[in-house]
């Protein structure tokens, strides 16, 4: 099937994901970029692979490009040879794709023509002609660390000073550099230094069952554990022809609402408490703890981590859950209800949070921000309702969307999220009792050596995609996972500028962006 | 402003009693004299460093400030600094790109310093099979547990350990024996 008048016959992949693939040449792939741009489609994700080895006479090396367009998630690949593996710069089309070309270069040496060549995720702690991700090398050689001398770039001018912040920051959060390039006490500037955290996941993958590997995918975020870990097992389902059982399902999506609830409480508080109200956070982390208390009570796990394994999920839930669940909705509803009315009277804490870190929907949609981040500036992207899996199919997600982009609509929209989440909750709920079925698991056959599969979930923060290629005897060739961090985070750059270097912190917060989930 | 007082009120106090230490989670036999010790326990500033962890633990770390653990109570802070600090708690399996910057940081805290390393990525216990590194482990990337990199004096296992485990690492940190 052909997608927007293009020269590219594409397959639908198996699953239950609306996604399809196609192999393309460098002319097919710019073409086929420039149409999804032009038609209001987006750019998704952008990893690379070597494909050396796998049988004897072809070789060579692959980049793999996602793109979000009307049918569903359309993943074009464009093959290279083994000598010079260079293909063309997508960063002009779509900014968003700089860092991981980037990325794809420090991990496998192949090579955007064009385009921002500065090393990603590279610091000085392995040599630059080392790259991991290639068949040949083990990724266990170990390096002497080094500081590392980035070619920021920078702001000339009268006054014009810079500001280094990290890679250890003030609060209890994860590193990244950010330096500010200010006049006074307003940015000019702001350029990310990020990577700090690359453990090396995706070589990781590599060495562990692709049955187990789940729980590797829950780690990649833990704040997003269940969006990922669900991403992942989609894939492997995919590609093993597995259908889960519809009560895991249910489960599933009930983990999912739970994880986005749990996040939304706690960023809420803490954006209280970076506009000065430390009785905001009080207040949410205390409903927070009520809730992870309950979901470690019910999964087993607070952040509910491993609740969802390759073919269901891995427990029931135990009897007088939904009561107690319903219950907890209740109690939490008429809570976050009462603190709703006392942040929007707060007039204090509207000054902060009107105008200030604004996005504004243009820009948005130019940088792929999707998500949370996104529906604050007017991009309604959903995989909810935009392509829904079961049981989102029979859910009928309410959808928020604001303009402002600002910090306030961020806010305003985490509490109508928690407010939708909780009404689905309740639905679920009902679907679990009716659902007679005891079943809560599909044991996942073996997957055949080359299999390849999708999976992408709405998470809390936004869509998390993982791409997964299984390799012989149960084992994983290939697994590249994305948090819609990593397109946000430039993002930031931009809501910044003109605002004061104190309105940082909550800006930095309004979107709350994974370090580690773009580190990988 | 009614509304902020009455939830207040409403709420009420809702601090849980804190747990105690457990000598089973100590890498290394207390070091610290019982007349610091005594000192530190009533006033413990805290410097918190990720090290590459996939931010599980912080969400813990988080929590300890929540109403019902209520850290601050018992005279333990997070400071910004490691400067100010008697105490830092790393989490994460270390990260090649991260190893010069905790070096500093740990160069910069004044002594006598304590470590305390969190969660299964941080120390080599817990349930990732006594990986250094936990489902990490070790590679071009990761220097797995933060023993490695600086010395430790207790180890918290857990995936991400509780906020009473931590909290009971803490107190283990300095309590004398
Ligand atoms: S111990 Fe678990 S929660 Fe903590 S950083 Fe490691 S994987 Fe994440």
């Amino acid at each position: 099937m052909r997608f927007l008048d293009q020269n590219l016959e594409f397959t639908r992949l198996p699953g239950a994901l609306e996604s399809f693939h196609a192999n393309a040449d460098e002319t097919q792939l710019s073409a086929f970029a420039a149409a999804v741009k032009q038609t209001g489609g987006r750019f998704v994700a952008l990893w690379g692979s070597d494909e050396r080895k796998r049988n004897s006479n072809a070789g060579g090396y692959a980049v793999h490009v996602a793109f979000g367009i009307a049918e569903g998630l359309a993943l074009v690949t464009l093959p290279m040879h083994a000598e010079n593996p260079e293909y063309p710069d997508l960063s002009e089309i779509f900014p968003a794709a700089n860092r991981l070309q980037r990325t794809c270069f420090d991990l496998l040496g192949i090579r955007a023509r064009g385009g921002d060549q500065r090393p990603w995720l590279r610091h000085a702690n392995w040599p630059a002609d080392y790259f991991p991700l290639r068949r040949d090398v083990d990724g266990a050689r170990q390096f002497e660390a080094h500081n590392e001398d980035y070619a920021f770039v920078r702001v000339e001018g009268d006054g014009v000073h810079e500001i280094p912040v990290g890679p250890i920051h003030a609060g209890i959060i994860e590193p990244g550099h950010f330096r500010f390039s200010i006049v006074g006490e307003k940015v000019l500037r702001l350029e990310q230094r990020l990577g700090w955290t690359h453990k090396g996941i995706e070589k990781r993958f590599e060495q562990l069952p692709l049955a187990e590997a789940h729980k590797l995918a829950g780690r990649v975020s833990g704040d997003s554990t269940v969006a990922f870990a669900w991403a992942y097992c989609l894939a492997a389902e995919s590609l093993a022809a597995c259908t889960p059982p519809p009560r895991a399902l249910w489960l599933r999506a009930l983990l999912l609402e739970r994880e986005r609830v749990a996040n939304h409480l706690g960023d809420l508080g803490a954006l209280g408490n970076d506009a000065a109200l430390s009785f905001g956070l009080a207040q949410f982390l205390r409903l927070k703890e009520d809730w992870l208390r309950l979901s470690g009570e019910l999964f087993g796990h607070r952040f509910m981590m491993d609740a969802i394994v390759p073919g269901g999920v891995a427990r029931d839930l135990p009897g007088g859950a939904s009561e107690k669940i319903a219950r907890q909705c209740n109690a939490i509803e008429r809570e976050v209800r009462i603190l709703k009315n006392i942040y929007d009277e707060h007039a204090g804490l509207q000054d902060r949070f009107l105008t200030t870190g604004r996005l504004n929907p243009a820009l948005a949609s130019a940088l792929s921000i999707s998500g949370l981040a996104g529906r604050a500036s007017s991009q309604a992207w959903d995989l909810r309702t935009q392509f829904p899996i079961t049981p989102y199919d029979q859910l009928d997600v309410r959808i928020a969307t604001h303009r402002n982009g600002d910090v306030a609509a961020r806010v305003t929209l985490r509490f109508e999220e928690v407010f939708e989440s909780l009404r689905l909750t309740r639905i679920i709920l009902t679907q679990l009792l009716e659902n007679k079925s005891t079943e809560y698991f599909a044991p996942l056959p073996a997957a055949p050596d080359g299999a390849f599969g999708l999976g992408w979930i709405e998470g809390w923060r936004g869509d998390v995609l993982v791409a997964l290629e299984a390799g012989p005897a149960g084992s994983i060739r290939r697994c590249h996972c994305h948090d819609s961090s990593t397109r946000t985070w430039p993002a930031l750059e931009h809501a910044v500028m003109g605002n004061i270097v104190p309105d940082f912190p909550l800006i930095n917060k309004s979107f709350n962006l994974s370090y580690s989930g773009q580190d990988l | 402003m009614y509304q902020l007082l009455k939830q207040i009120l409403v709420t009420g106090i809702k601090t849980e009693a804190p747990p105690v230490a457990d000598d089973a989670l100590r890498v290394t036999t207390q070091r610290l004299e019982q007349a610091m010790l005594k000192t530190l326990g009533r006033a413990l500033v805290i410097r918190h460093i990720d090290a590459g962890s996939c931010n599980g633990c912080e969400l813990e770390i988080h929590a300890l400030g929540n109403p019902y653990y209520n850290l601050e109570a018992l005279g333990i802070r997070f400071a910004a600094s490691p400067r100010h600090a008697d105490l830092l708690l790393v989490t994460g399996p270390v990260a090649s790109n991260m190893v010069v910057a905790l070096q500093r940081a740990y160069e910069a805290t004044p002594a006598p310093k304590l470590v305390v390393a969190v969660g299964d990525c941080g120390c080599n216990t817990g349930n990732c099979a006594g990986n250094s590194g936990g489902i990490f482990g070790e590679s071009y990337a990761s220097r797995g547990k933060v023993a490695n990199v600086i010395p430790v004096d207790v180890a918290v296992p857990g995936c991400p350990p509780t906020p009473l485990a931590l909290m009971q690492g803490i107190l283990t940190a300095i309590s004398g024996k």
